[in-house]
């Protein structure tokens, strides 16, 4: 490879790593996603000028027809719908390292392999495919979970570990005779099997997961991609796809691990999946007798707001479902023109998407600085007046601290029963995604207001 | 249900044991509330704000008491007082049914329901009716403004046009809820706050509020059940009286809060240290309506003996009658709220409820008083915390055994060795950028913040399109099949590309400060 393109290489790597960095904190991330521009197109560029390049009409086209879609895509999405979105971005990347290392596989070039560079290469090649194709199928599940395309509960075959465990063996044995018996009519009929076993284990492993643990899936997925990315540079041998590659591989982990941190669960039993299906009926049975929720009007909830001195928001995937943040930023800055102390507690995994909530705030123009996460303001709700929770239910129960025998027990949660008045909006009482009980909707100081989050704090708006 | 408050006849006490503020909740309850005419007018408690309260008032004891469901008090009650109660009503108040075991029996065999303030029970759910707690805590406050208005000097040092004022010394002797409410008044009026407890478990609490805690040499945990101490071997005390000696020589006030169940009060600050600290010292004991722990004290009175004032006062709450009987009508009402659930008016004596249950010493005719043991103290999960670092954190934030990182380490040598032996080189050096990389994005990772997540997924997404380079590579290749899968993969990845980075820009533009 010319040495100026490698060059060019080590730059855009760098600029990379930049760009993830800018990310740590507000100031910065702008500046970071233009690194992260500048970055990719040195890589692009200095591609195209290879001499290997010459295709230029086509690949004009190519790139012209993308980026429209991309703009269009970008410009016309909702911010609650960014899980969808971003679930269906992955999807394209396992795509395309199918069709790469299938490329990678057909190209004579790599017929001139021998010994055991041909072996690795192999190997890479099947890697890539195979999780390219887990990455593809998996994102589009989880892309119709996010969207409700696909119903939201998880999948639960008869022998489902034993499926995945069979896919992965015969993944795995298929590809010591196709590494070891290159270009032979039965390895390119093997590779073909396995890309589609592949794409049906993507398939079953997310359809198992329950719809509230997709910012698992998500950041999980995040992770494969990344690692496809990285499995198509050693195909390649570039260092740029590997360095990459492993970027997104490990910040894909990190992010799983942080989600799977909030709730307490292992990353294991995560994508085991089957959550809420087994097991917890046990905890909720015998809570049964909790009490009644005591139901407030609007007019009472804006009455006992005005009076209030500081005011803790707790939304969750509930207001994203009503999209209801705009009006609950009309309603605190209504809040804060009365003198009261209006913040925001975001729980890690609240939403479908780590971070989502933030993402939410922030296109309703809610500036960031009274948007907490759960470490900084768990420690203030007893001084705080009054707790709106909207559309939360999981991650504020107080089972999970109380109740060594629930099936949360452990996950941290808000602990927003310390507070001296709850109001929790929600469509009903029915329990949250775990299936668990909440007694929050019981405890004296919780008062419920039922109904459509928005429609809701849209007539508490009107009685404030 | 109707709740009836009389006003106190005992000497010196000005408390009441209902606000005009606890008379609202109470009928939010669903009671009946009849208050004694003139009942809080010595706590600044009207009746006309009782009657704006929603409350009967009535002059005539014997009207009063005809009509009582139930009797709020602060005291218990006199003999003439337990005369007028109605059979089956409710009484609750201050007992003492250690100290009165007679008047126990009396109110038993009139077949009165008594709930006594004194015995709730020290768990975490009776707090909010732990009255004992309410009545230290302003006890404390009220010891250290009895101290400082008998102490001829300031309380905090200054430096004036007159010269140097130094700080007084003050020592607080058991650092319970009345030992830290006098620590923090102390701490607030500018003195040097020392505190000694034969508890350890307190030391943080002290240094919390100000204070600097002493210790003898000698290791021995005086943590008691329901958060009280317990009485220590003879070598502790003594070496804790030559602490005290040592100290009495230094300190200007001394406040002593040690009280240990069903005992009389320790003798902790004996003569000799009287006799030690400098004229015009100031000694509040808190624990003289047990006998006192000051051996000079007189119960009930102030006394000047050997240039020192000791302050016996054994009604330091009262003296603060407004503030006391707030919160004293306050627990009142939490205690009520427990017992009627229903919010109809209509008390029920729950003994499955733990805290009910210890506050109960009658009930239908039968004593049932003492109650079993609580199944928690208060402060007692906390005490491993001092005395032996707690099991659970540490097993968890034990490493890994040295065999465990040792045997990895060998492990990833073989698997590293093998790989090298087998391997061309063209690929190890992918192998180890690789590795570096995965390292590099684990540090940079981590830094993110948490709000940033979203924005993080879509760049990511963005980059992960660098996948283009491979496709960019294989389009020119001149197979057809080879030029169109590498087509559709430029087509995706750039959608991918401009999509992720397009989205992430807007997000990021709607983040505020």
């Amino acid at each position: 490879m010319d040495g100026v393109i490698y060059m060019a290489y080590l730059l855009a790597a760098v600029l990379f790593i930049l760009s993830l960095k800018g990310l740590s904190n507000h100031e910065s991330a702008k500046l970071g996603n233009y690194y992260g521009m500048a970055g990719m197109a040195i890589a692009v560029l200095a591609t195209i000028s290879s001499d290997a390049v010459t295709a230029y009409v086509m690949l004009i086209i190519a790139v012209g027809v993308g980026s429209y879609i991309g703009v269009q895509k970008a410009k016309s999405v909702e911010m609650t719908e960014m899980p969808q979105l971003v679930a269906l971005l992955h999807s394209f990347v396992g795509m395309a390292a199918i069709l790469i290392s299938w490329a990678g596989y057909i190209s004579p070039a790599a017929h001139e392999l021998t010994g055991a560079e041909q072996t690795i290469h192999l190997v890479e090649i099947y890697l890539g495919i195979f999780i390219g194709a887990v990455t593809f199928t998996g994102s589009l599940i989880a892309w119709g979970k996010l969207n409700g395309k696909i119903s939201g509960k998880p999948l639960t075959l008869p022998f489902r570990h034993g499926l995945n465990a069979g896919a992965i063996i015969i993944s795995l044995w298929m590809m010591t005779y196709f590494a070891s018996n290159p270009h032979t009519g039965l390895s390119t009929f093997m590779l073909l099997v396995m890309t589609v076993i592949a794409l049906a284990l993507g398939l079953h492993l997310v359809a198992a997961i329950g719809g509230a643990d997709m910012p698992v899936v998500v950041s999980m997925l995040n992770s494969y991609s990344g690692w496809a990315a990285a499995a198509t540079g050693f195909m390649l041998g570039n260092d740029l796809l590997i360095v990459v590659g492993a970027l997104v591989g490990s910040s894909g982990a990190i992010l799983s691990y942080i989600m799977c941190r909030g709730m307490n669960r292992s990353f294991i039993s995560v994508i085991m999946g089957g959550f809420g299906t087994d097991g917890s009926s046990g905890g909720s049975a015998d809570a049964g007798e909790q009490g009644d929720a005591v139901e407030a009007s609007a007019d009472d909830v804006a009455d006992e707001l005005s009076n209030a001195k500081s005011v803790i928001i707790v939304p969750g995937f509930g207001m994203a479902v009503a999209k209801a943040q705009q009006v609950v930023k009309e309603m605190t800055e209504n809040l804060q023109k009365k003198g009261c102390n209006v913040r925001f507690g975001i729980h890690p995994v609240a939403g479908r998407l780590p971070g989502h909530m933030n993402v939410l705030l922030a296109e309703a123009d809610v500036p960031y600085d009274i948007v907490l996460e759960m470490d900084e303001i768990n420690d203030d709700f007893p001084e705080t007046d009054m707790v709106l929770v909207i559309g939360a239910n999981d991650t504020v129960n107080p089972d999970a601290m109380e109740r060594p025998d629930s099936p949360i027990a452990g996950m941290p949660v808000l602990k927003v029963w310390e507070a001296k008045q709850v109001i929790v909006l929600k469509r009903s009482l029915a329990s949250g995604y775990a299936g668990v009980e909440n007694p929050l909707f019981f405890k004296d100081n919780t008062r419920m207001l039922f109904g459509d989050a928005k429609e809701s704090i849209q007539s508490v708006l009107k009685s404030l | 249900m109707k709740i009836v408050i009389p006003e106190e006849v005992v000497p010196q006490e000005q408390r009441v044991a209902a606000s005009p503020a606890s008379v609202v909740k109470l009928k939010e309850l669903g009671f009946d509330v009849c208050v004694q005419a003139g009942a809080g007018q010595q706590a600044s408690f009207t009746d006309q704000l009782y009657q704006e309260a929603g409350a009967e008032i009535v002059g005539d004891t014997t009207e009063l008491y005809a009509n009582a469901d139930c009797v709020l008090k602060v005291n218990g009650p006199t003999a003439e007082e337990v005369e007028l109660l109605k059979e089956g009503s409710i009484l609750i108040g201050f007992l003492w049914p250690a100290q009165n075991p007679e008047l126990l029996q009396k109110l038993a065999e009139k077949k009165i329901n008594v709930l006594a303030m004194d015995s709730v029970p020290r768990i975490s759910r009776a707090q909010k009716m732990d009255a004992l707690s309410t009545m230290a805590n302003i006890g404390g406050y009220r010891a250290v403004v009895e101290a400082a208005h008998q102490f001829g000097r300031f309380l905090t040092g200054q430096i004036t046009a007159a010269g140097k004022v130094p700080p007084a010394k003050v020592l607080v002797i058991g650092a319970g809820v009345a030992g830290l409410a006098a620590i923090g008044t102390a701490k607030s009026m500018g003195a040097i706050v020392r505190a000694f407890d034969t508890r350890m478990e307190v030391k943080e609490q002290v240094e919390s509020m100000g204070g600097e805690f002493l210790t003898v040499d000698i290791t021995e945990d005086g943590a008691g059940s329901g958060g009280y101490a317990k009485e220590m071997s003879k070598e502790f005390i003594e070496a804790e009286m030559a602490l005290f000696r040592e100290q009495a020589k230094e300190v200007d006030i001394v406040i002593t809060t040690a009280l240990i169940p069903g005992k009389p009060a320790p003798k902790l600050w004996q003569a000799d240290a009287v006799r030690n600290m400098k004229e015009g010292s100031v000694v509040v004991d808190m624990a003289a309506e047990q006998g006192g722990n000051c051996e000079l004290t007189v119960p009930g009175e102030l006394a000047v003996k050997e240039g020192v004032t000791i302050i016996g006062y054994t009604n330091l709450p009262a003296r603060l009658p407004g503030q006391a009987s707030t919160l004293y009508a306050q627990n009142l009402v939490h205690l009520l709220a427990e017992m009627t659930p229903e919010k109809n008016g209509q008390p029920e004596i729950d003994m499955e409820n733990e805290a009910i249950r210890g506050a109960t010493v009658t009930k239908d005719g039968e004593i049932t008083w003492p109650p079993p043991a609580p199944k928690l103290s208060v402060a007692k999960p906390e005490q491993p915390k001092t005395a032996t670092p707690p099991p659970a954190p540490k097993e968890e934030k034990k490493p890994r055994g040295v065999g465990a990182i040792v045997g990895f380490w060998i492990v990833a040598g073989i698997l590293l060795y093998g790989l090298g032996k087998y391997s061309p080189p063209s690929f190890l050096s992918h192998f180890m950028v690789f590795v570096l990389a995965v390292f590099v994005g684990w540090q940079v990772i981590w830094n993110v913040s948490h709000s940033l997540h979203t924005p993080l997924m879509s760049v990511t997404n963005a980059i992960s399109g660098i996948v283009i380079v491979g496709a960019l590579l294989q389009i020119s290749s001149g197979s057809l099949l080879i030029s169109v899968l590498a087509f559709v993969s430029i087509l995706l990845s750039s959608i991918n590309i401009v999509g992720g980075f397009m989205v992430t820009r807007r997000m990021l533009a709607m983040f505020r400060r």
